[in-house]
């Protein structure tokens, strides 16, 4: 086949000419992969004990929950019949892939909603008794009637929280996991079709959502003036740098088995990597966002050198360019898919627009929405473990 | 009379047929007693739970009747599957293929013009389009596509005749795969198959998730920007059902695109099927197409 016709005479197929799906769909995985994520570093602690995590344990899973809540919110934009929205859930097809989604991500939230309010529950029904004027009302919905807590019902609570997060565990990555296949599914798209595109996108999920995290900590502890606590950023940035060598090294050796192989699709991909995507995956998502945070991690991951306030930053650093690397690499694989024909003979443009629904100030709406939904939940909820001494039996 | 007062209801067919382990007297299965002559208390707890049973099951099936017309992959019913004027006569469903004669196409491009005013196709939208192939004698291959008006008219500068080895066109149209990804992939079952297995796009049912234009390895499907929903050629699945061709058929002038039934020997494609080697696109891909082609190349994607 001449594939030097992708440069000397492209030709693409006339429907191919615009993209069918949008920024919108690069947020799509991104948020669902932050849910998945932060419940991932919520576990840690809930189900392996890892006690250095104590003090992001309740925050990773209200963030969580907060991302999960707008995890819809982009695909709901994007459909060009969003009235019809419910249809996947009320006539679902069980050939398609895509029509999962309704249920697994239903379910994953059910499990983080239940263990969210379980593990508040001890501070719910205190503030609904001492908060002041019609706050106490609200602390008393939100108790959902039970303003007590019996030392008996303190235990079951703890064993159900241990329970939900175990559960949540393998939630997450079947959340993850499946967006992943939703593209890895599609033969019709060689950069698209690999087996390995669940795990991928698993790993990166993971990532993102330890990145995200760590951010929110040392951002929170530095805007109330606390003192991040040492060993949890020691442990988040060994975290994120050994799930970040898992998830960099899935992504290249999909890379370079298609590379190896030669087949067909190769020569299409090749020209989309050093053409198209040259910005977005050679320096974003492989230099920028992947090795250079595989060298600054170690840093504070693995040594003591300098000061903490240095490692600290340098986790921040990392953190940021992680992210970064994820949105990469969504933006590489959605639109990156989509930026060449189907006659295999030409690429395409996918026009940025800033305005209308699926412009980028919807975008940054939508990533917005679950920060601000954040802020909410920690004015009515006591992200912070609270002492040991004050603790009522239910593990922070 | 309230609601937990109402008689007992019939017994389920199980334990009408002696299931239960302590009644079924009617059946003589039972030991200890009759079901249908239990006390009044047993009774009265029977009839609450079996009423509950029962509307539950009734509201219920009466919801799912509300919520879900037509829930059912195919159902005839739907808009988009039923076909107009009252269905195909025969009995048996007739199986329909497409014959696409590269040897015969000339690139009139009256094909498009054709489906574009039968289907309504918004411009820069297509549910077919005619390939043209230019093999250089430089070796190089030009793609392009034939233009709705003719090449004549487009007023686009032509190769020279002295430098080309040889050209075709290659008509492209909906495949109508047996084993159709993009009626795979479809979440709410708007991707449906008729029973004479041409697939259809159920305009009233699609959510417009677009999954269906990508899982289609032909770029046939497209997300209609009138409509908002996704659109495809049908091979005029509303044409065929009333015993008529594809419009596309009917306005080409060489016989480049033959359509009927496969399951008739009887029939022109039938004929031609039996007698010139033809091919598919893209076979890799294990979609099994019903669109056939003659005169195919390698370069053909």
């Amino acid at each position: 086949m001449e594939y030097h016709a992708l440069h000397d005479a492209p030709f693409i197929f006339p429907n191919d000419a615009h993209p069918a799906w949008s920024i919108m769909i690069v947020i799509y995985p991104y948020i669902t992969g932050m849910v998945a994520g932060a419940f991932v570093v919520s576990t840690m602690y809930h189900v392996f004990h890892r006690e250095a995590l104590r003090p992001v344990a309740r925050l990773a899973v209200v963030t969580s929950l907060c991302l999960g809540a707008c995890a819809t919110l982009p695909l709901l934009l994007h459909l060009h019949q969003p009235l019809r929205a419910l249809n996947v859930v009320a006539t679902p097809s069980p050939s398609s892939a895509m029509a999962g989604f309704g249920f697994i991500y239903s379910f994953y939230m059910l499990v983080l909603l239940v263990d969210v309010w379980l593990l508040f529950r001890p501070a719910i029904v205190e503030r609904a008794h001492s908060a002041p004027g019609p706050w106490k009302n609200v602390y008393r919905v939100l108790a959902l009637g039970v303003l007590e807590i019996t030392p008996r019902a303190a235990e079951i609570d703890r064993k159900l929280i241990h329970a939900l997060s175990v559960i949540g565990i393998p939630a997450a990555c079947i959340l993850h996991g499946y967006v992943g296949f939703l593209f890895g599914a599609i033969k019709a798209n060689p950069w698209w079709s690999t087996a390995l595109m669940p795990v991928i996108f698993l790993t990166s999920a993971v990532v993102s959502g330890i990145a995200v995290l760590t951010l929110l900590y040392l951002f929170l502890c530095r805007s109330s003036r606390m003192e991040p606590d040492e060993e949890c950023v020691r442990s988040l940035s060994r975290l994120l740098w050994m799930f970040l060598v898992l998830a960099v090294t899935f992504e290249f050796a999909d890379l370079l088995h298609v590379a190896y192989e030669r087949e067909e699709e190769w020569y299409v991909i090749r020209e989309l990597l050093v053409t198209k995507l040259r910005f977005s995956y050679l320096t974003l998502q492989v230099l920028v966002g992947g090795l250079l945070p595989l060298l600054i991690l170690p840093i504070p991951a693995f040594t003591g050198v300098a000061s903490a306030a240095f490692r600290r930053a340098c986790t921040g650093v990392a953190a940021v360019l992680v992210l970064v690397q994820v949105a990469a690499m969504r933006w590489n694989v959605v639109v990156g898919g989509q930026l060449f024909s189907k006659s295999f003979r030409g690429f395409v443009d996918y026009p940025v627009t800033w305005l209308g629904r699926e412009g980028l100030l919807a975008a940054a709406v939508v990533l917005a929405m679950p920060m601000l939904l954040l802020w909410g939940a920690m004015k009515l909820l006591p992200v912070w473990p609270p002492n040991p001494e004050s603790d009522s039996g239910v593990k922070a | 009379m309230s609601l937990f007062e109402l008689p007992i209801l019939p017994m389920s067919a199980t334990s009408a047929a002696g299931g239960c382990a302590s009644g079924g007297c009617a059946t003589g299965g039972c030991a200890s007693g009759g079901c249908s002559t239990a006390r009044p208390d047993q009774a009265s707890e029977t009839s609450r739970r079996e009423f509950l049973k029962t509307a539950t099951t009734l509201t219920l099936g009466a919801m799912s009747l509300t919520l879900l017309p037509g829930a059912m992959a195919g159902d005839e019913s739907s808009s988009a599957a039923a076909p107009p004027g009252g269905g195909h006569p025969d009995a048996k469903k007739p199986m329909y293929g497409f014959l696409i004669d590269t040897t015969k196409c000339i690139g009139a491009g009256k094909c498009l013009t054709a489906c574009r005013v039968e289907n309504g196709v918004p411009d820069g939208q297509a549910r077919t389009w005619v390939e043209r192939y230019v093999h250089f004698k430089d070796g190089r291959v030009e793609v392009d596509l034939v233009p709705e008006i003719g090449y004549a008219a487009s007023g686009e500068p032509q190769p020279e005749a002295e430098d080309v080895l040889r050209a075709y066109f290659v008509p492209k149209l909906c495949n109508q795969c047996v084993d159709a990804p993009c009626n795979q992939v479809c979440p709410v079952h708007a991707s449906i198959k008729s029973p004479e297995g041409i697939e259809l796009v159920d305009t009233d049912r699609c959510i417009g998730c677009g999954y269906c234009v990508q899982a289609c390895p032909y770029g046939i499907r497209y997300m209609n920007h009138e409509t908002n929903v996704a659109d495809k050629c049908n091979w005029c699945y509303h044409r065929v059902m009333r015993n008529e061709q594809p419009a596309c058929v009917e306005a080409c002038p060489t016989g480049a695109r033959v359509f009927g039934r496969i399951d008739d020997p009887d029939s022109e494609i039938s004929k031609r099927l039996a007698t010139l080697p033809t091919s598919v696109l893209k076979q890799h891909l294990g979609t099994i197409p019903l669109t056939r082609y003659v005169g195919l190349t390698d370069e053909v994607t």
